[in-house]
């Protein structure tokens, strides 16, 4: 006869923490736990006593501050009497002109080099891989100078544009001028301009908005709406009758017609850029810094683009495109319909971390003298005013906050594109 | 048998044909163009199209490469020079700028006799025997040799020795000092080697372990200093130090690229492991550090080690800037690492898991024989293309006013006999990190062809 007891209740032990496995992860976690704060609470304990060993207890009272430096190349309006907190805005600006025009740049000339990389004709696809192997391989700083050196060395001063016989004359058709102080371009100007509209009042982040800009984006976004009725409408009739209505003309018209209409009402003209004296006066310019940025990050991340897009295309099983001209497709419209848009799933997650990288990679603007947040904020106010601690963390939130926003917008497309398993 | 012969009508052939030669317009050279170069009017206009752009591109690079002026002490030298040949200045590359600097371009201010300081650069100093910048070309040679056996299978075992010795001679042999000082530091490791074997049969493995953490610590942070006075008051055995503030040029992107390499790639499977892991304090740490390291530009790391880590160091703390940037640039990469080696974990099926667990293996066992081989083997192109960005990356320290080389060809450019000069520069420049990128890139591609293992 047996009887039957539970088996004897084991104690706790100390040492149990370590080699018991329910109770070992929450030990190492406390641990870990315990070991950050420490670090954390050094570091800042640190920072404290050297802070106050220097008489510099952080603020931010700097911002108020008058900034007294210039910024040439700016979106807004803004001249030195101007606090540090809106020169930091307008690098800020600054700093997201140029990632947005790099992206779409090195889009367009990475997807271009990445699908003719795969071309059949042997001599392009050579000449397209020497261009991602030479621009892959070099550092984009070392880019960015030589643009930068392009720009200035070998483009006329607008000096050669007088006189009689000019050394050097505008391109387009006597619009834009090309100097090596940068490039003018025609500007819209209105006569009958609806005005600006004024946020924030005097305040450093007084910002001036356009209404006529406001009402043609107004109008175009109207007018794109009343295009996708017009196309659903057709695509409804075609499932009815099997024969879709002709609707090009209307197309045009909705898309015209009323963005012309509203041009002529505010008297749109173009301002193009004049010599006068020894300079150009009007138009837009863009200056070198800008351009030479502009044009090295969108060259070199657009060599990376291309890898990419190249590797998606591989991606995509041969069977796909051989069952699309099976079909009877041709090949642009294979590649439009069947190949692209299940290589676009390959495509886009890279993709994300290459527009990232373009975005910190514009830091670099300040080896050209391009005055964007890092040249600001990171750079002329930081020297000034002598609050590194306080501009090199505000510098690095303002990047991880532009990280952020890029990716989560990116992320939610990704998630869009996704193909949709079972 | 002879009469269905007879029968046979005589146009009927019985014996085969020799096979006949393919058209010569479908083989050789002429069909690979027909085939490559002209199979369409598309195909012919892009040909023609890139045959032209090909000719303009060759046409304005070539002679001014070849054409060029290697003998001169200056532009204004080099511009006559090329006046007098071809009778204009455009055009042509004046290489005397790379003749007259490379070697600064090379090796920075690196003193080429680091016991003659006062030795000027060009003349070597009186009763030496050793060859102008010996350390660091012994210092790469023993690079070279050290990867070797990393590298390539086929290479001596022996070589892993050295190896493993590298990483205390390469900053013995650059910036010099008693040789007391890297014997030390290794000599840690043996410490807490001897300390696990010595303890963990006496009071297990836990307490061994943590000896053998902590008495290395313990003895690098408190021991090594005086010991080594010590020693070196006995026995002053050692080479001349050379200062940080000396380093530049291509030798310190080398250095830079070669430290932050090394260390990023342990530290990132450490993290991507942590970000991997069931413990969710550990995983979340990981997360922030490799999300914030990789939202934040290089070049704001490099501020916060030019400006910044002082005020986070105990007050009176200074230390070298060189270090510094080495210590924000590997962990720079080792973020980046992390996220390429979590994609390799993550492509793992499964069942890799599972198997490993069902043999029953520890944590560490399963990593280290069956996860690691297969994840690493699989991110060996991001592992690669990580070596190469931060390679490039370290031009970035001219930022912050290290003379590397693009922060050198700003200076020649400074000097008068220079002024003005760029695109020579910028190909001497651009040719060197070419070369070695270039070189790495291959290399991974060569790996990957032998790793491959026949299905995906």
């Amino acid at each position: 006869m047996t009887t039957l007891s539970d088996p004897p209740k084991q104690q706790f032990r100390l040492s149990m923490l370590l080699y018991d496995t329910r109770y070992r992860s929450a030990t190492i976690q406390v641990l870990a736990m315990f070991g950050f704060m420490l670090l954390a609470a050094w570091l800042i304990s640190n920072a404290a006593q050297n802070l106050a060993a220097l008489g510099k207890p952080i603020s931010f009272s700097f911002f108020t501050e008058s900034a007294s430096y210039d910024i040439n190349q700016r979106l807004l309006e803004y001249d030195s009497r101007d606090t540090h907190l809106r020169a930091a805005l307008i690098g800020l600006l600054n700093t997201l002109v140029v990632a947005v025009l790099g992206c779409i740049t090195a889009t367009i000339i990475g997807v271009f080099v990445g699908i003719l990389r795969l071309s059949s004709n042997w001599l392009v696809a050579r000449i397209m891989t020497v261009y991602v192997e030479i621009f892959r391989n070099v550092p984009v700083l070392l880019w960015i100078v030589f643009a930068m050196a392009i720009l200035i060395e070998s483009l006329p001063s607008p000096r050669d544009f007088r006189g009689e016989d000019p050394a050097a004359t505008m391109d387009m058709f006597g619009t834009v001028a090309i100097t090596n102080r940068g490039v003018y371009i025609p500007e819209p100007l209105f006569t009958n301009s609806l005005g600006n509209l004024h946020i924030f009042g005097d305040s450093s982040l007084r910002f001036d908005i356009s209404l006529d800009l406001v009402a043609v984006l107004a109008v175009l976004a109207a007018s794109i709406f009343a295009m996708r009725k017009v196309a659903a409408r057709a695509a409804r009739i075609q499932e009815e009758t099997g024969v879709r209505p002709k609707t090009w003309y209307i197309q045009l018209g909705i898309l015209f017609v009323p963005l012309l209409t509203l041009l002529v009402a505010l008297g749109f003209y173009l301002g193009y850029p004049e010599l006068k004296g020894f300079n150009f006066t009007g138009g837009t310019h863009l200056r070198n810094s800008l351009i030479a940025l502009w044009l090295a990050l969108s060259l070199y991340t657009a060599a990376f683009i291309a890898e990419i897009v190249r590797g998606g295309i591989l991606a995509i099983s041969h069977g796909q495109t051989e069952a699309a001209a099976a079909l009877g497709l041709r090949s642009g419209r294979i590649m439009r319909l069947v190949v692209l848009p299940q290589a676009m799933r390959v495509i886009i997650p890279p993709m994300i971390s290459n527009y990232l990288n373009l975005t910190k990679n514009s830091s670099l603007a300040i080896a050209v003298g391009y005055m964007d947040i890092t040249g600001t904020l990171g750079g002329i106010t930081m020297n000034q005013t002598g609050r590194e601690l306080e501009c090199v963390l505000l510098l690095m939130l303002v990047y991880l906050a532009i990280s952020l926003c890029i990716s989560s917008v990116m992320n939610w497309y990704n998630k869009r594109m996704k193909l949709v398993e079972r | 048998m002879g009469d269905t012969h007879a029968e046979t009508v005589t146009f009927v052939r019985d014996t085969m044909l020799p096979q006949q030669e393919p058209p010569l317009t479908t083989v050789g050279p002429i069909g690979w163009m027909r085939a490559n170069l002209f199979s369409g009017v598309l195909n012919t206009i892009l040909t023609l199209v890139s045959l032209a752009f090909i000719y303009y591109v060759l046409s304005g690079i070539l002679p001014w490469v070849f054409q060029s002026v290697w003998n001169a002490n200056s532009l204004t030298e080099c511009r006559e020079i090329m006046t007098a040949t071809w009778g204009d200045t455009h055009g042509h590359a004046c290489w005397g700028v790379i003749k007259d600097r490379w070697l600064q371009l090379l090796y920075g201010f690196y003193p080429p006799y680091p016991a003659y300081p006062d030795a000027n650069f060009s003349a070597p100093p009186d009763g030496h025997w050793w060859p102008a910048y010996f350390r660091p070309n012994l210092t790469l040679i023993l690079l070279i040799l050290a990867l070797l056996p990393v590298l390539f299978s086929g290479a001596p075992r022996k070589l892993l020795y050295l190896s493993a010795a590298y990483p205390f001679i390469l900053p013995w042999l650059l910036w010099g000092g008693a040789i007391w000082v890297p014997l030390l530091v290794a000599a840690g490791f043996g410490i807490g080697y001897l300390a696990f074997v010595l303890i963990s049969p006496r009071l297990g493995a836990l307490s061994a372990l943590i000896a053998a953490v902590v008495l290395p610590l313990l003895w690098w942070l408190f021991a090594v200093g005086p010991v080594s006075g010590a020693l070196s008051s006995v026995l002053d055995i050692g080479i001349a130090p050379v200062q940080s503030r000396d380093f530049g040029g291509y030798m310190l992107a080398i250095v830079l690229g070669v430290v932050a390499i090394g260390c990023s790639l342990p530290l990132g499977v450490l993290m991507a492991l942590g970000r991997q892991s069931d413990l969710m304090i550990v995983k979340y740490l990981c997360i922030g550090f490799i999300e914030f390291i990789r939202g934040v530009p290089l070049i704001t790391l490099l501020f916060v080690a030019s400006l910044l880590l002082n005020y986070f160091l105990p007050p009176g703390t200074n230390f070298d800037l060189i270090l510094r940037v080495m210590i924000m640039m590997t962990l720079f990469a080792a973020a980046y690492m992390a996220e390429v080696v979590r994609g390799g974990l993550a492509a793992l099926p499964k069942g890799q898991y599972e198997g490993a667990d069902s043999l029953g293996l520890n944590y560490w066992q399963a990593q280290r024989l069956i996860i690691m081989p297969q994840a690493l083997k699989i991110s060996i192109p991001g592992i690669v293309s990580t070596f190469i960005g931060i390679f490039k990356d370290t031009t970035l320290v001219s930022i912050i006013g290290l003379f590397d080389v693009i922060g050198l060809a700003s200076a020649i450019r400074a000097d008068t006999a220079w002024n003005g000069i760029y695109w020579e520069l910028f190909a001497f420049i651009g040719a060197l990190f070419f070369v070695v990128c270039f070189t790495m890139s291959r290399y991974s591609m060569y790996l990957e062809r032998k790793l491959q293992t026949g299905h995906r």
